[in-house]
């Protein structure tokens, strides 16, 4: 008898914790969506609770088209979430496109040297930028990468984290393919394209999720290598705008309204492909 | 929608290329930190000078936070790309003394660019913070403001307190915290600023050192000493006070602000420049000077200022100067002065802007707004309390904070936690000292 | 060094493959880390206008006095609890939903986004949430008489910015398990499920040993992750306070090199997180390298 309740019970209860689990994380979000309906005195006069107020619709008119908030001298929001896109786009496409070839050049060949350049590149292997964030800026500098697409993306492209990533779904692939492609006489680039590319489909599904969000939610970069207001970035204009906050003017509402703005492109990307995701993620695990 | 794209994108293709186009006239960029409203006041005084005139256009950019500013600057100059122009607070003013290769001073750039300039002009209280030991201006005054008291006139009513008087006493302090805890306000004073307002501005208006050779103006080798036994008496209050609530430490910076904005607090010390966010807030306030100590002999002296200047940095095109004095003799012009005094709050840096200012009637018209100037010029300024000078002097107010913090909390005793400030701020003076011998 | 038994011998196609990324990791890399390095040994003025070669004085300063010490103390408690926090609310969401089967996937979306959010965002999130003045939770509490306040409170300082750090890692670790778990054969879990061995006893004796590697490739990117992506996070929430209690020691590069210019010993604090993440790398590469092998 207690056997076949069992299952229903313990389905029940998983449900229920996996509820709470969600509502628990949903909870920032819940509040940022309630602070972003109230306006700045309504902070201080402590109206703002657990539920709406009654200035969402102007938030979020002020926030989308300036007005209002250009009493501020904020970045335009529009610009600052194209900007955002641009360089996350451009983070996610060069990084593949740079490393898909490494991580072939050293799973595929035997050459000279190849354990030196192999250690080089993956010397690069998690180090955040901040530790070398001033030499950085020095070396965008000299290149006059300031203010550019250039100088917001390429240094961050300098990690290896996918070529890591594409090598290890290489070494999964079957090596009697490789056998067939030479017998077959196929030239090592068209094994590349025909066969290699193919395969990784996933693997790029998944690396893209991982790279966009990742230059998505770059804040001290670009902080430093943008000196113009219009290069702003979205996580920019939330850093500004909870400064203000912070410093007494209680514009709470505006910043939260532009963080929710600023989630749902990366959300959208993650909770849009997350089945890819997923699937890539078993098959680099292999 | 597809169209807009394109603008977008074509704006930001323009943007690359523009740079390599001579527009006609001479670009000068700006970089500061203020935000919110003030942020279209700067930009409104650097549209008001590109109409002025046909030569110069001064371009402010908005770079983060003031050590966000000093960073990308210094960054940006060791790579040979900095601004002409840069804001930096108070507390960074060592750091940019002692990096003389890199600052043009201001009184040298108005004599190489034949500027008329008048150095007596200026508000001494303000100018003597940013000057050299032979009284020569080496920044541009910008947003300056000193901490003064503000009283909630409502709560005030409510625990029976006169709302026209604030204190100005510790004791008057302590005893009307007191009466607002009692009629069951939930937080008597906080501080906004508390190494600023308790220990730099404390010190200087009961005329004690915060450090040894006139607090930092007289060399590098200076080290800090305001372990004394006033700030002790002022740390050990604060830390039973916070026990009531009678005093509510409200965090760094000006986070303190929210509690007395909200209606916790009914009486905050903060800057004087807070003044248009609190006349925002809708909140019946009013304004006095710091507390002082009755039994200290001599207090109060004039308090110190805060805020930040305008920094010239060397290695830009030559052509730049020239333009970088004339907005800086168009920033001194009482009207400009006085504008920026009335619109945000700050002082007022020349004389000619007070008197244009008291003239208008603006002080009869706004109450208080004056009294963070009478405060910052009573008495003879001392040694004590000219201004500061020290190296590392963030992180040392970092320290200072830090220490506060664990001795409010609890966590160390007041003589503990002052000695520990001293001693931690002084190992990074000994590093600052060396680094730029 | 693992690489395919069947391989192509060429030497120019090869390196022209490598020579984009050889570049931008020449560049932007190597090339600036041996200036920190160079930086580390020298004690220079804000602007760099007079540099003096002072040996490893830096280290020193930074081992032997200070607060430093205290810093990786403090580091390490907090990347621990990141991490168990991440790790085990992680597996036990993922085991739950796993064991849903198809109806599990609804929560893979609710559980997931948070990855998507940025360490500087997800700060100024519960900063507000947890305002001292002006917070919704902040007046939950007092309701029930907890008086939160962690511009005062180290413990509540620290248990925030861990809080708000473990949000996004949960959703990483949570996707990361449930894609381990769906690897492994139904067979094998209808056998266990045959074995009349318990959901508890199912997870510790087959489920756990069978997910370790991936346990293990999360730990250390859960580590990499509290230690060096959280910079933003603190910078929107404790600034590092009270006291130093939430200074952690990418925020102290932070504060010393980019609040107060102090690049020599900002340097040094570099070359130790280079240290720090080096070692990472190695354990990762090592785990890796032998979970190919069998």
């Amino acid at each position: 008898m207690a056997n076949i309740a069992a299952p229903a019970l313990r389905r029940a209860l998983s449900n229920l914790l996996l509820a709470v689990a969600a509502a628990v994380l949903i909870l920032p979000v819940w509040f940022a969506l309630v602070a972003s309906s109230y306006n700045g005195a309504d902070f201080l006069a402590g109206h703002v609770g657990l539920w709406f107020g009654k200035h969402g619709l102007a938030t979020y008119q002020a926030v989308i088209t300036g007005h209002g908030i250009v009493a501020m001298a904020l970045p335009n929001i529009g610009r600052a979430l194209v900007t955002s896109t641009i360089m996350a786009l451009l983070i996610t496409i060069g990084k593949i496109a740079i490393s898909l070839p490494s991580a072939f050049a050293v799973t595929y060949f035997r050459f000279p040297l190849r354990g030196f350049w192999f250690a080089l590149i993956f010397v690069t292997l998690l180090l955040p930028i901040e530790v070398r964030i001033v030499p950085t800026f020095q070396v965008a500098a000299n290149f006059h990468m300031l203010n550019s697409f250039t100088g917001l993306t390429l240094p961050l492209i300098a990690s290896a984290t996918a070529t890591f990533l594409f090598r290890q779904t290489f070494l999964s692939i079957p090596e009697e393919l490789t056998e067939a492609a030479r017998l077959d006489g196929a030239s090592p680039m068209r094994f590349f394209i025909d066969i290699i590319i193919p395969m990784s489909r996933t693997s790029i599904a998944a690396l893209t999720v991982i790279l966009f969000i990742y230059g998505w939610n770059q804040y001290l970069w670009p902080l430093l290598v943008t000196t113009k207001t219009s290069w702003s970035t979205i996580v920019m204009v939330i850093g500004r705008l909870s400064q203000t906050a912070a410093e007494g003017d209680p514009v709470w509402n505006y910043t939260m309204a532009t963080a929710l703005l600023a989630l749902v492109p990366p959300v959208f990307v993650v909770v849009a492909m997350q089945r890819l995701f997923v699937r890539g993620l078993t098959e680099m695990e292999k | 929608m597809f169209n807009r794209m394109k603008i977008l994108l074509a704006g930001a293709a323009m943007a690359l290329v523009a740079t390599n186009v001579q527009a006609a006239p001479i670009k000068i960029q700006w970089w500061h930190a203020m935000n919110g409203v003030l942020g279209t006041d700067v930009d409104k005084l650097a549209h008001d000078f590109n109409a002025s005139q046909t030569k110069y256009e001064i371009d402010p950019v908005f770079k983060g936070t003031y050590p966000q500013i000093l960073t990308g600057a210094i960054a940006a100059f060791r790579a040979h790309q900095q601004p002409a122009i840069i804001q930096v607070f108070e507390v960074g003013t060592a750091t940019m003394m002692a990096a003389k290769g890199a600052v043009y001073p201001v009184y040298q750039l108005m004599k190489d660019t034949g500027q008329a300039f008048d150095p007596k002009s200026y508000l001494q209280a303000v100018t003597s913070y940013y000057s050299d030991a032979n009284g020569n201006m080496l920044s541009m005054p910008f947003n300056s403001s000193t901490p003064v008291t503000y009283i909630n006139k409502t709560l005030f009513k409510k625990a029976g307190l006169d709302p026209s008087k604030t204190p100005t006493t510790w004791p008057e302090v302590e005893a009307d915290a007191k009466k607002l805890r009692a009629a069951g306000v939930a937080c008597g004073f906080t501080t906004a600023w508390p190494s600023w307002v308790l220990v730099e501005n404390f010190n200087a208006i009961h005329n004690l050192p915060l450090g040894t050779m006139d607090n930092g103006f007289g060399g590098l080798g200076t080290r800090l000493d305001f372990n004394n036994p006033l700030e002790l008496r002022m740390w050990t209050d604060l830390a039973k006070w916070e026990k009531t609530k009678i005093y509510d430490y409200g965090g760094r910076a000006d986070t303190a602000y929210a509690k007395f904005a909200s209606g916790q607090c009914g009486i905050m010390m903060e800057s004087s420049a807070s003044r248009a966010s609190v006349l925002a807030s809708k909140i019946d306030f009013g304004m006095g000077p710091l507390p002082y100590w009755p039994d200290v002999k001599g207090a109060p002296l004039n308090s110190i200022i805060g805020g930040a200047t305008l920094w010239v940095l060397k290695g830009v095109p030559k052509e730049q100067y020239k333009g970088v004095a004339a907005f800086f003799a168009y920033l001194s012009q009482p009207k400009v002065q006085a504008w920026w005094h009335q619109n945000t709050g700050y002082l007022p840096i020349t004389t000619a802007a007070y008197d244009l200012s008291k003239s208008e009637g603006y002080y009869a018209k706004n109450p208080g707004a004056d009294v963070a100037i009478k405060q910052m010029t009573r008495g003879t300024p001392t040694a004590n309390s000219r201004g500061l000078r020290f190296g590392s002097f963030v992180q040392i107010r970092d320290i200072i904070e830090g220490n506060l913090e664990q001795v409010v909390a609890g966590k160390k005793t007041p003589k503990q936690g002052l000695d520990d400030a001293v001693t931690q701020g002084n190992a990074l003076l000994a590093q600052f000292q060396s680094a730029n011998q | 060094m693992i690489a395919k038994r069947v391989t192509f011998k060429r030497t120019g196609l090869p390196l022209a493959l490598l020579a984009p990324q050889l570049a931008v990791t020449v560049v932007f890399f190597l090339w600036p880390t041996f200036v920190a390095l160079k930086q580390s040994l020298y004690s220079s003025d804000a602007f760099g206008l007079r540099e003096v070669f002072s040996g490893l004085a830096n280290y020193r300063a930074l081992l032997l006095h200070g607060n430093y010490p205290a810093t990786l103390e403090r580091s390490a408690f907090f990347a621990g609890s990141v991490t168990a926090i991440s790790l085990v609310l992680g597996l036990v969401l993922a085991v739950m939903a796993d064991s849903l089967g198809r109806s599990g996937r609804i929560w893979q979306a609710l559980l997931v986004w948070p990855y998507a959010l940025a360490p500087a965002v997800a700060g100024v999130l519960w900063a507000y949430m947890f305002d001292p003045a002006i917070g919704p939770i902040t007046h939950a509490l007092a309701f029930i008489g907890i008086d939160w306040n962690h511009v005062l409170n180290s413990g509540q300082a620290m248990t925030l910015i861990v809080m708000s750090a473990a949000m996004k890692q949960v959703a990483y670790n949570f996707l990361f398990y449930l894609a381990a778990l769906q690897a492994i054969p139904k067979s094998l879990m209808e056998a266990a499920a045959l074995d009349a061995a318990g959901p508890v006893r199912r997870l510790f004796s087959l489920i756990i040993p069978l997910i370790a590697p991936t346990t293990l490739f999360l730990l250390v990117v859960d580590l990499t992750y509290a230690f060096f992506d959280t910079f933003g996070l603190i910078d929107s929430t404790t600034y590092g306070g009270p006291g130093n209690s939430t200074t952690i020691m990418v925020y102290q590069v932070y504060k010393d090199g980019f609040i107060d210019q102090r690049f020599g010993p900002a340097a040094a604090q570099s070359m130790m997180l280079l240290l720090l993440v080096g070692a990472l790398t190695m354990v990762q590469f090592t785990l890796v390298e032998r979970r190919i092998d069998y």
